[in-house]
């Protein structure tokens, strides 16, 4: 240890006559401080402190507006009047609430209900105890304003749902923000009595529509009205978003869907924009932004249908048919077949020990590829799967993009599932059946896939083997309208998958709409060539001769219906998946028919008007 | 050890019952602090920090109980362990209102960052008693000494907690200008601070900007610390001279005071006790840093003066610091006033920092 020489001791001792200066120097200044602020200006505080009157007003901003592709408005705000009570400014809190529950015909309880939630806090904070006043209250209580001390309107901008249940489930919606959100976000500004993007878009782009609040200091007068602004922090809008939807497709898909359990996805095969998705059940995103009641929550997530789940991405079915055009390509390029390879189907295919049947009882006889797509003959593409295996049909589903996500949205996407050989042992530990090839070559069994992904794989067989990442933003722009992100198409690949064969395949597909015996033509519409694919998906294994009608709903098969059109320089692309619709080429393809044939003349008349 | 009279004759009562008196003073306003919107169940704040102040007592007296020549030994651990706490706060820290400040331990929470501040003064009085000022000549020798400054202090601005990082800074640099440093060495410093600053600057994020230009000037925040400003300059101001006496302060039993526990506890006493009041406080403190100061200058050996030093010149910052900020004269900063904000690891290792300083003025007759 150094003990000090006199020299060093000497420059501490120095040192140290320094500090003691410097500490009391700023003790000095700390008294001349409380000096001031307390004997020359205590009088000026003191009565200030007695009639505290300095307030901060929360000014929140609007949220970006959501617009369709050409800018017609789908989310809006509207000024929203609140009613609100500031405990240290009412003279009487029992009869001020009395007055209240008298004039706007409220029951004092619920104002009891909201003021007791917000116990705890300072007496000088407003406690919002009613939203969404129309014209008439707000009329009333300006006129009995003076009997109310301690009682404000507040205009706040609400959230507004243009066309209610349209695209909800790509629009989302906004609500209350989570004790759980608070804490993580609470750096980012957010407070407990801000709303927050929950789902869809609304979540998804949650950072670009926000915005940020302002607010303002303001003195306020004894029965808490606002005296003056002391100082003001303007809020920033939040950034506006174009959606790829075109508003009028939209509408008629959701018309088209109406009451039944399924969705619809319209694309455009050239650049992988939604032009309109629906999913049905839907449910009114307008009732979260003005606060939804447990009731009406309980009655949303108790629904069997599920209204809140978006089935274009989130649900998973059996591809059915539909999934022919997979394994037709995968036979094509693998060379196990050519399109002139002809089978014999009399109804049914033995396999083992099982028959298994085709659709058609009766047998459609010598088929080839082009036919075998048409009619949708199973028994062909038994065969088909029996010679490519399990492997090699999987390879071909991944290069679709099939078995995982499209990468649409952030908000849980389902993967699906395209069975292998590998995955079957390790997830079911046992080995692959060569029986359950011949049920994935027809899109049964195992494989699962979302709609959307169907819409990419026939969007792919439109523009001749290109896939698109599906867009639904096209556009964010600032407040002023200036751009600040632009969307362009995202190519994620080129099939590797020869031309010949994808031209064969679109040759069949619009044979399937187009020709005698064709599964689909139920889809026709004169002068547009539509190509397209049925599909049916088994619930339950049902005998094949029952009928419909006889079936209980739940188990009744789900119905695709897949298509582009025109079939040369495709303009637009359809899924449609109707749960338990029975078989794809009745209501499925009519519906598809329905809103091609519209898409299409809305198209045009666009084209037309440039 | 076997037991020495002079122990007890010698023993520093004076910085004892002055500290005592701060604590207590303490305890009783954060019983008004904390009087108004108080939630029901669990421990009352006041009496969480009477707990706090005897576990506080228990290791000051912990701490005067080692032979002081002793204590020297302790500087590489202490500091070791103390970075190694800064190190898990990161990912395991409880984060509260978006900075993670504590650690989790068994119902406790545990502040690193308060007690850091006695770490790094034990292993700069260290550092610096071996090697005094002059032999610092060369900007070489400066730098193990910014070592061990820098990566606690980039660990500390992580949390983000930005008034003990500059306490930490406060702290170091107080010792460097104690140990004496040549003018040279000044220079060359500030030129580097000051080029370096751009660099800094282009880093950061805009939230980042914002909140350090907030932080200069205050009125750019007119909603968060240009609010909170007013509402304590108001809570002070109105205090006058005889103040509005015990739990009658309408600033903070109205709650208008942001953090009335913690660092505008100051404002509070203030309103409640006057100029009376608050002159008696600032008194005390100063009666503190003093003795401290003469306790430093009566030591034997470099060790115990820069522990010493170190240990008023975090004493000194914190209260300086609080208190200019409650009075509007400092930037809003959350740095604890010792012993009357409440906070367990505050309190404690203030208290320690007391043990110190007792123990050190108490032996230094012994020998």
């Amino acid at each position: 240890m150094l003990l000090y020489d006199k020299d060093n001791k000497r420059e501490f001792k120095k040192k140290l006559f320094f500090s003691i200066v410097f500490a009391i120097v700023a003790f000095t200044i700390i008294l001349s401080r409380l000096w001031y602020l307390q004997i020359l200006q205590g009088k000026k505080f003191k009565s200030l402190s007695e009639n505290n009157r300095i307030r901060i007003v929360k000014i929140p901003a609007p949220r970006g507006i959501i617009f369709d592709r050409k800018g017609k408005a789908l989310v809006d705000n509207y000024p929203s009047f609140d009613l609100s009570i500031i405990p240290e400014d009412v003279n009487d809190l029992e009869s001020t609430i009395k007055k209240l529950s008298d004039l706007l015909n409220v029951t004092a309880d619920l104002f009891k209900a909201k003021l007791k939630e917000s116990r705890g806090n300072p007496p000088f904070k407003p406690i919002k105890v009613k939203t969404n006043l129309d014209y008439r209250e707000v009329a009333i209580l300006e006129t009995n304003k003076l009997d109310l001390p301690g009682v404000t309107i507040e205009i706040a901008p609400k959230r507004l749902y243009i066309f209610d249940k349209l695209a909800a489930h790509l629009i989302g919606y906004t609500g209350k923000i989570s004790e759980s959100q608070l804490k993580t976000r609470v750096s980012d500004g957010y407070s407990m009595v801000d709303l927050i993007g929950k789902y869809g878009i609304e979540h998804d782009y949650e950072t670009v529509l926000r915005g940020s609040n302002g607010g303002a200091q303001v003195e306020v007068d004894a029965v808490g009205r606002k005296v003056r602004v002391l100082r003001e922090l303007e809020p920033t809008p939040g950034e506006n978003i174009f959606l790829t939807i075109e508003l009028d497709i939209q509408k008629l898909a959701e018309k088209a869907l109406a009451d039944m359990i399924g969705t619809v996805i319209v694309m455009d095969p050239n650049t992988g924009d939604i032009l309109a998705l629906a999913s049905s059940p839907s449910f009114n995103p307008n009732m979260f932004s003005l606060g939804i009641s447990s009731k009406e929550w309980e009655c949303l997530v108790s629904n069997p249908n599920n209204p809140l789940a978006n089935k274009a991405i989130q649900g998973q079915y059996p591809p059915g048919s539909v999934y022919k055009i997979i394994t037709a390509i995968a036979g094509l390029e693998e060379k196990v077949i050519t399109p002139e390879t002809v089978f014999y189907c009399d109804g049914s295919y033995r396999f083992g020990r099982r028959a298994y049947r085709c659709w058609q009882r009766k047998g459609h006889g010598r088929v080839n590829l082009h036919r075998a797509l048409v009619e949708s003959c199973d028994v062909y593409f038994y065969q088909v799967g029996q010679r490519l295996g399990v492997d090699r049909i999987a390879y071909y589903s991944s290069l679709f993009g099939l078995g995982k996500p499209t990468g649409i949205s952030r908000t849980n996407e389902k993967h699906g599932l395209i069975p292998t050989s590998l995955w079957k042992l390790e997830a079911l530990k046992s080995p692959w059946q060569e029986s359950e090839t011949l049920s994935m070559a027809i899109g049964q069994g195992f494989v699962l896939v979302t709609p959307l992904q169907i819409l990419n794989l026939i969007s792919s067989m439109a523009n001749g083997g290109i896939l698109y990442r599906p867009q639904i933003v096209k556009k964010i722009t600032s407040p002023g309208g200036d751009i600040i992100k632009e969307f362009f198409p995202e190519k994620m690949k080129k099939i590797p998958v020869s031309d010949n064969s994808i031209n064969l395949i679109k040759d069949a597909l619009w044979g399937v709409v187009n020709e005698r015996l064709g599964t689909g033509w139920r889809a026709r519409i004169e002068g547009a060539d539509v190509a397209g694919k049925t599909g049916t998906a088994q619930v339950v294994g049902l005998p094949k001769d029952s009928s419909n009608e006889y079936v209980p709903f739940e188990h009744r098969d789900h119905a695709w219906f897949s298509a582009f059109a025109p079939k040369d320089k495709s303009k637009v692309a359809i899924v449609v998946l109707l749960e338990h619709g029975g078989h794809g080429g009745n209501k499925a393809a009519q519906i598809a028919r329905d809103i091609l044939k519209g898409s299409l003349k809305i198209l045009n008349d666009d084209n037309s008007s440039f | 050890m076997k037991f020495d009279r002079r122990l007890v004759s010698n023993f520093d009562w004076f910085l004892l019952l002055i500290t005592i008196i701060i604590a207590t003073i303490g305890i009783f306003n954060i019983y008004s602090a904390t009087f108004a919107g108080k939630e029901p169940g669990g421990m009352p704040i006041y009496l969480k920090q009477v707990c706090w102040i005897v576990v506080g007592i228990f290791v000051m007296f912990l701490s005067f109980c080692v032979d002081y020549r002793l204590l020297e030994r302790f500087a590489y651990p202490l500091f070791t362990v103390a970075v190694l706490l800064l190190i898990l706060v990161i990912p395991f820290g409880k984060s509260v209102s978006g900075s993670r400040r504590w650690l989790e331990l068994g119902g406790f929470s545990l502040q690193p960052s308060e007690f850091f501040k006695i770490a790094i003064i034990f292993i700069l009085s260290k550092y610096f008693s071996k090697y005094p000022g002059y032999s610092l000549g060369a900007i070489r020798g400066l730098f193990i000494p910014f070592l061990m400054l820098a990566l606690p202090v980039v660990l500390v601005l992580l949390q983000p907690d930005l008034g003990t990082a500059l306490i930490i800074i406060l702290i170091f640099l107080s010792l460097l200008l104690f140990n004496g440093i040549k003018m040279k060495n000044i220079l060359i410093m500030s030129s580097v601070f000051l080029a370096g600053l751009p660099l800094f600057w282009h880093y950061l994020k805009s939230y980042q900007k914002m909140r350090i230009l907030t932080f200069v000037n205050p009125d750019l925040d007119p909603l968060g610390s240009g609010y909170h400003i007013i509402q304590s300059k108001i809570a002070i101001g109105s205090g006058a001279f005889w103040g509005k006496g015990f739990l009658k302060g309408t600033q903070s039993q109205l709650l208008f005071l942001p953090e009335q526990h913690t660092d505008f506890v100051f404002s509070v006493f203030a309103e409640e006790w006057g100029f009376l009041g608050s002159l008696m406080v600032v008194s005390l403190y100063l009666l503190v840093v003093l003795w401290g100061l003469r306790i430093a200058s009566h030591s034997r050996e470099g060790f115990c003066a820069f522990l010493t030093f170190g240990i008023v010149s975090m004493f000194f910052w914190q209260i300086f610091i609080n208190i200019g900020m409650s009075l509007g004269i400092i930037p809003v900063v959350g740095v604890p006033l010792p012993l009357m904000s409440y906070g367990g690891s505050s309190t404690i290792s203030f208290l320690l920092g007391i043990g110190i300083l007792i123990n050190i003025s108490t032996r230094r007759f012994l020998f």
